[in-house]
């Protein structure tokens, strides 16, 4: 029982990781107003541009190339949204379909057709002397890959950022209402454009974070979704940081609960605890909404 | 027009077009041939009578009744991203249907069948449309959710309770022959369903652009806080009645695949029609009579995607990049906004 209930912490830490990095990245772009959705194409360009990267220049070179690739895709679509004020939806609906036509083809051009699978040597765990051993916790959160830290490191800083310095509440400002940032003196457009590339970079190293410290390989459409779950761990953790990673923990514990029902030898059909964190997703966004409040100007960039 | 300067306009264009080049550059130096490859998109889709009855036309139909359903959505604000999962359930219930009352003469079998897939695609969009109305849960994020459940219960009932006799393949027994949609012409797989997606745009143009109810989804749709204000309208009323019919749209494009198509359930059943459709809907200015042709052009790319990836072995996932670049072309020359209640 025990190790059922260490391996059940250590899977939703690992669940977590990627969904808590891209959602931190998306909590600051939809405080800047901006709702991205192509955030599942990021993840899924980030997590290509990590095999390439990876197989060129080690794990360090694949990380790199994950955060690049993310960036690069967030840089399409924050021209598209904050330069030509486009429809935020339509565009991250856009660019997300590009990223899946995109990283599905190269990986065909660049891996061939053969269908031998890439084998992507994958990050080392790193274990933190006396955290690790504290029982059943320790080994899950304190034996992980090193950008899991990364992500650890992550949530007090986004934290502090958005709360503790001028350039967070000017953010907040921005996303809020356009004429109170442009009153202080700030340009809305621009806290959006690095907002957006921001969450760029944070996406990105989640899609790293599937091939390097996970999957040890690329699939056509591995970003299943996470893209789309991140959003929605951004409404559960409030539009707060802390809120955010104890949302991604959350959901990643409702995913790992095969594990310990397993365990007890309930016999359950497989599906029902695959579809099971998304039926708790539903469940909590009733519980949470109507009692949060989204920023004011969230996915409505008027025309000036 | 969106309100970027004109050179920011030709910037985009520009960049979306280098986009594409650089697709085909890539694959032309990964020793793909590249003229072949076009050669099998266009041939695929409209090359001869058969590509264009039995490929477009058939591949066509699933997209225009889910890019109508997406467009009588987003036309109230609501941004069902859910078509996807719509349609699953939507085959789902039309497939345990069919199986169940096999015995039916077959004008009422085919007719229950299909409202059985309506009713399941509109019963799923209705969780989302309660979301939203009780709880304020953005409809965006829960039909994205609900369409993750929906795979993984057409993964459970092919599997489970709704798996054929021997055991051995993830799909359900075929539905009888008076189950199955008539054919248009014979010798081509082209069926009734079609004319069926096509009559439900001319009736959805009709209504949203001559009855009240059309008026008051409009109205909605363009400001909800106008709608209810100066107009007295029930704007959670509207928003939910358009959710159910998109939804039922969506579960009839469902059950009009397994009556005409595929006669049984599996688990990729859809190769992401709902998603598509959302490029359909945006595409034909979520103009209901306007997704027809969006519709046949998609289908034909899609029908010569799969050409593609036949003779040329491009994977046909490629036609994703044109699908995105006419969606970022019309966002850059055009102004599309959807001004959701819920946004």
């Amino acid at each position: 029982m025990t190790s059922a209930a260490a391996a059940f912490v250590e899977s939703a830490v690992r669940t977590a990781t990627p969904l808590a990095l891209a959602a931190l990245g998306e909590v600051v772009v939809e405080r800047a107003g901006v709702l991205n959705i192509s955030l599942e194409g990021i993840i899924l360009t980030g997590a290509f541009g990590s095999a390439i990267g990876a197989t060129h220049a080690g794990i360090v070179g694949g990380y790199a190339a994950s955060m690049i690739a993310g960036v690069a895709t967030a840089a399409l679509f924050a021209f598209f949204v904050v330069v030509l004020s486009a429809d935020q939806i339509i565009t991250g609906t856009a660019i997300t379909l590009f990223s899946i036509g995109l990283t599905g083809t190269a990986y065909r051009a660049v891996f061939g057709t053969t269908g031998a699978a890439l084998s992507i040597p994958t990050s080392p765990r790193v274990s933190i002397p006396a955290f690790s051993a504290i029982p059943v916790m320790g080994s899950g959160f304190f034996d992980q890959p090193l950008v899991t830290y990364v992500a650890y490191a992550l949530v007090p800083i986004v934290w502090w950022w958005m709360y503790r310095t001028h350039d967070g509440l000017a953010l907040r400002a921005a996303g809020e209402s356009v004429a109170a940032a442009e009153a202080t003196g700030r340009n809305p457009s621009r806290i959006r454009l690095l907002a957006i590339l921001f969450g760029g970079l944070t996406g990105g190293l989640a899609g790293g974070v599937l091939v390097l410290a996970q999957a040890g390989t690329f699939a056509e459409g591995m970003s299943a979704g996470r893209g789309f779950i991140a959003i929605a761990i951004v409404v559960l953790g409030r539009w707060h940081p802390i809120g955010v990673a104890a949302a991604a923990l959350v959901f990643g514990a409702a995913s790992a609960l095969q594990y310990l029902l397993q365990a007890l030898g309930l016999s359950l059909p497989y599906q029902l605890f695959l579809a099971l964190p998304y039926v708790l997703t539903l469940a909590g966004l009733a519980g949470v909404a109507g009692r949060v409040r989204a920023p004011a100007g969230l996915a409505r960039i008027e025309d000036g | 027009m969106t309100s970027g300067s004109p050179s920011s306009r030709q910037f985009a264009l520009g960049l979306v077009a280098a986009l594409v080049l650089m697709t085909m550059l890539m694959l032309g130096t990964a020793g793909f041939d590249i003229v072949r490859a076009l050669e099998a998109l266009v041939s695929g889709a409209v090359g001869s009578p058969d590509a264009i009855t039995s490929s477009t036309l058939v591949r066509a139909t699933p997209l225009i009744l889910t890019g109508l359903a997406v467009a009588v959505a987003f036309r109230a604000g609501v941004f069902n991203i859910g078509a996807e999962g719509q349609f699953l359930v939507g085959a789902a219930s039309t497939t345990a249907w069919a199986l169940l009352f096999r015995n039916w003469s077959s004008p009422l079998l085919i007719t229950s069948a299909l409202l059985a897939g309506s009713a399941a695609g509109a019963a799923w969009a209705w969780i989302a449309a309660e979301l939203r109305v009780r709880f304020h849960v953005l409809e965006v994020i829960s039909t994205i959710m609900l369409n993750f459940v929906a795979a993984y219960l057409i993964s459970y009932l092919v599997r489970g309770p709704l798996q054929e006799a021997t055991h051995v393949y993830p799909q359900t027994e075929s539905i009888v022959d008076a189950a199955r949609l008539p054919r248009l012409y014979v010798g081509t797989r082209l069926h009734l369903g079609f004319v069926v997606a096509c009559v439900a745009c001319g009736t959805g143009w009709w209504v949203l652009r001559y009855t009240s109810a059309g008026f008051r989804l409009r109205a909605v749709g363009a400001n909800p806080h106008a709608a209810q204000s100066a107009g007295q309208i029930d704007v959670n009323k509207v928003t939910s009645r358009a959710f159910l019919v998109s939804g039922a749209l969506a579960g009839l494009a469902g059950a009009i695949e397994v009556t005409g198509v595929t006669f049984a359930l599996y688990e990729n059943i859809s190769p992401g029609y709902g998603y598509t459709a959302i490029a359909v809907a945006l595409l034909a200015r979520l103009d209901a009579a306007a997704v027809i042709v969006t519709g046949v052009l998609f289908g034909a790319l899609e029908a010569g995607a799969s050409a593609m990836q036949r003779d040329a072995g491009v994977p046909s996932v490629a036609v994703s990049i044109i699908e995105a670049a006419l969606i970022l072309i019309l966002v850059t020359v055009q102004r599309v906004r959807i001004r959701g209640a819920g946004l």
